[in-house]
């Protein structure tokens, strides 16, 4: 019989701990999920869809789900897929090596009938305008997804490169696209000739 | 043992009062030393770059064809971290636009271009504060201010927000920086030779202003005439009780703040912090006198003195240049003919830039300008071979830090990682790249790392702001829909309860006309 106090003890503990389990899984719990979250906060946030998911959050989602590869941002290039996947502690996949040349949408404003479906479109909400007035962009926020360019009836945005700021400016990665933008800028001053 | 322990500590961190730890000690070639400072003439243009100290641009205040005089303010600083600028001589405004100013990006800054008509005459709207004793530090500072000061040892910070009293950081030293310690320049030598009264007044000015007990004039000991010159000044004007004279052996980059501040107190500035929070103030000998111009003589920053020098240069020559000058006329007055097979550097050849266009104009910041062969700079360099782990970069990083991890770091874009090797507390001061038996441009990857690490932050802030614009939206959506399918539950509640009181009445008045059949039926049959 003496058995029976061993499968006692132990029945109380595990109610003991369940109870315990059970209380702070209620007290500690997190609202949302914190791996999407983290996952989101790594994303370039142009809400560009081009991961073929409706925008950032819904991708971060879905990868922390297991239901998305960690490769598929295309804006956030080389150096968020080995932070999602060092994040995830996956694999490392190859990203469709395509430099990324940063771009901001521009509107021709005297073509612009302001039908506002771009205003719609636009997931930042930085293009402005009315019915019927010109609606321009607000080129500090843009992030160049290129949402607004589709739904144009009369196609009057432009995206255009964006120009490199002194104060922003910084060494580039040699090889690259902006280093040889950079050396072609440096010919185009006067060398020296008396 | 503990003596071992000792001796390394004063080896690592220089502190055993005097001397900060590394440095080295590259060809001096001061060609210009104990040469009088000359006057440039007028040049035919003038280019006033709207950025020419460190943090926000300018506002020009001046529209093409207005006439300017000298010293009048033609450019308004915008935000707390900028300085106005000033017209140097009198003149016709002709455009302003983009112009090359040095800066490697090879980007252009908008600039007013200023035809000057060779009247010189100065904007007299100022008055000059001789007694400055007698006058706030409130409005020394904004004097300061006003008068576009920023600081001409190369750095260009503006002079005004050092010059604080703060109740928390109280100022106890004053460090008059006359090290000098770039090869070539000698432009801050020959100005301590030439106007030590208003350097040191300048000083005095500052020292009042902070209200700072102790004073150290710091001159390195290849400028023994200058420290002369100073200490006799010093005992002339009757502060040599508050004002030391401090010379130090000639170390490369002894001048740089931090080091000298370390050199003289033996105290370090903490990562990431200012002079101020360890009670120090320091300023170039160029920017104390120019603070001595623009208090008791009511004159803004027109004019500095630079050294114009290099090996392919006939004549050189500390030069006293209007600012806007640009170098090809600087470069033309010491007798530099032709630029062909030559380079150009803006400022020291340790910490300056190579210039791309001689039509740069001087600076607050051109502490000088090198005319170098072709040839020689080629000579001095090499291609990059791989690190052999000699560790002579370590020995002599002024700040202590690792440079050939760091490089590497920077090199595989391993930013958090060049981060925790205190990337950002490097100075660029070259001593690592000058000793690197392989070459490395080691400084180039630590300002590439460095740019970079400011771009993954911008970049971070700006997904910060899309997301919150974007979650905000998507908020938004979801209350609009939420609102719109109240509207249409409202609208089809009404729909709903109105056909329901449609179909009641049709029912009361199908019950009524059933009754009054019926009744009348009644009635009908009740009259027989």
């Amino acid at each position: 019989m003496e058995f029976l106090y061993a499968v006692a003890a132990f029945s109380l503990l595990a109610l003991v701990i369940g109870v315990g389990l059970a209380w702070a899984s209620s007290y500690f719990h997190v609202q949302g999920d914190p791996i999407a979250d983290k996952i989101d906060s790594l994303l370039p946030q142009t809400q560009c869809g081009q991961c073929a998911y409706p925008g950032c959050r819904p991708y971060a989602n879905a990868v922390a789900a297991g239901e998305a590869d960690v490769n598929h941002c295309v804006p956030g290039g080389e150096r968020t897929m080995l932070e999602i996947a060092d994040l995830m502690g996956v694999q490392p996949k190859d990203v469709e090596e395509e430099e990324a040349v940063p771009v901001v949408a521009f509107i021709r404003e005297d073509e612009c009938i302001g039908c506002t479906l771009c205003i719609k479109a636009c997931p930042v909400d930085c293009i402005i305008g009315a019915p019927k007035q010109y609606h321009t962009i607000i080129t500090d926020h843009c992030t160049g997804c290129t949402l607004c360019l589709e739904p144009c009836p009369v196609d009057c945005i432009d995206m255009l490169e964006k120009p490199e700021l002194l104060e922003h400016w910084s060494w580039p990665v040699p090889g690259t696209r902006r280093a040889a933008l950079g050396e072609e800028r440096k010919q185009q001053h006067e060398p020296y000739h008396v | 043992m503990f003596d071992i322990f000792e001796q390394l500590k004063q080896t690592f961190t220089g502190e055993s009062g005097h001397g900060f730890s590394g440095g080295i000690h590259p060809l001096q070639n001061k060609r210009t030393a104990s040469q009088n400072i000359i006057t440039c003439p007028l040049p035919p243009l003038l280019i006033h770059p709207m950025k020419q100290h460190i943090g926000e641009a300018c506002q020009p205040l001046v529209k093409i064809g207005d006439h300017v005089l000298r010293g009048q303010k033609i450019a308004k600083s915008q935000g707390y971290l900028s300085v106005p600028i000033h017209a140097s001589t009198s003149g016709k405004v002709i455009k302003i636009e983009d112009h090359a100013i040095p800066h490697p990006s090879g980007l252009g800054m908008p600039s007013i271009f200023i035809v000057p008509d060779g009247l010189d005459a100065a904007d007299e709207s100022i008055h000059p504060m001789p007694n400055y004793r007698s006058v706030d530090a409130v409005e020394l500072r904004e004097r300061i201010r006003y008068a576009g000061l920023a600081g001409l040892g190369g750095a260009v910070f503006p002079t005004f927000i050092k010059l604080v009293q703060d109740k928390q950081h109280p100022i106890d030293v004053v460090v008059l920086n006359g090290i000098e310690c770039e090869p070539w320049l000698t432009n801050d030598h020959q100005l301590m030779l030439e106007k030590s009264h208003e350097i040191i007044s300048g000083m005095d000015i500052i020292m009042h202003m902070v209200e700072a007990k102790q004073g150290i004039i710091a001159i390195e000991d290849n400028k023994p005439d200058a420290a002369l010159v100073m200490q006799n000044t010093l005992t002339e004007m009757g502060l040599d009780q508050q004002i030391r004279l401090q010379v130090l052996p000639t170390k490369y980059p002894q001048g740089g703040e931090k080091q000298l501040i370390q050199s003289l107190t033996g105290k370090q500035v903490p990562a990431g912090r200012l002079p101020i929070h360890i009670g120090v103030l320091s300023q170039n000998v160029g920017t104390s006198k120019a603070i001595y111009d623009a208090v008791c003589l009511g004159e803004p920053i027109t004019e500095r003195v630079i050294t114009v020098s290099g090996d392919a240069l006939a004549k050189p020559n500390n030069m006293r240049v209007r600012l806007g000058t640009p170098m090809r006329f600087l470069l033309h007055q010491c007798g530099l003919e032709s630029l062909d097979d030559i380079r150009l550097i803006h400022g020291g050849p340790m910490m300056g830039e190579l210039m791309r266009s001689a039509d740069i104009p001087v600076v607050k910041g051109s502490n000088g300008v090198l005319a170098m062969w072709d040839k020689s700079v080629k000579q001095a360099h090499h291609e990059e071979e791989p690190c052999i782990r000699c560790g002579d970069c370590g020995e002599v990083c002024p700040a202590g830090l690792m440079p050939n991890l760091l490089a590497n770091h920077c090199k595989q874009e391993q930013f958090d990682k060049a981060e925790d090797y205190n990337l950002f507390d490097c100075i660029e001061c070259g001593a690592c790249s000058y000793v690197c038996p392989s070459h490395i441009p080691l400084v180039h990857y630590f300002r590439f790392g460095k740019g970079q690490v400011a771009q993954i932050r911008r970049e971070k802030t700006f997904a910060d702001e899309s997301r919150a614009r974007s979650d905000s939206r998507e908020l938004r959506i979801a209350k609009e829909n939420a609102a719109k399918e109240e509207k249409r539950r409202v609208a089809r509640e009404k729909k709903e309860a109105r056909a329901a009181e449609a179909a009641k009445k049709a029912a009361a008045e199908a019950a009524a006309t059933e009754s009054e059949t019926t009744s009348s039926a009644e009635k009908e049959e009740g009259q027989p």
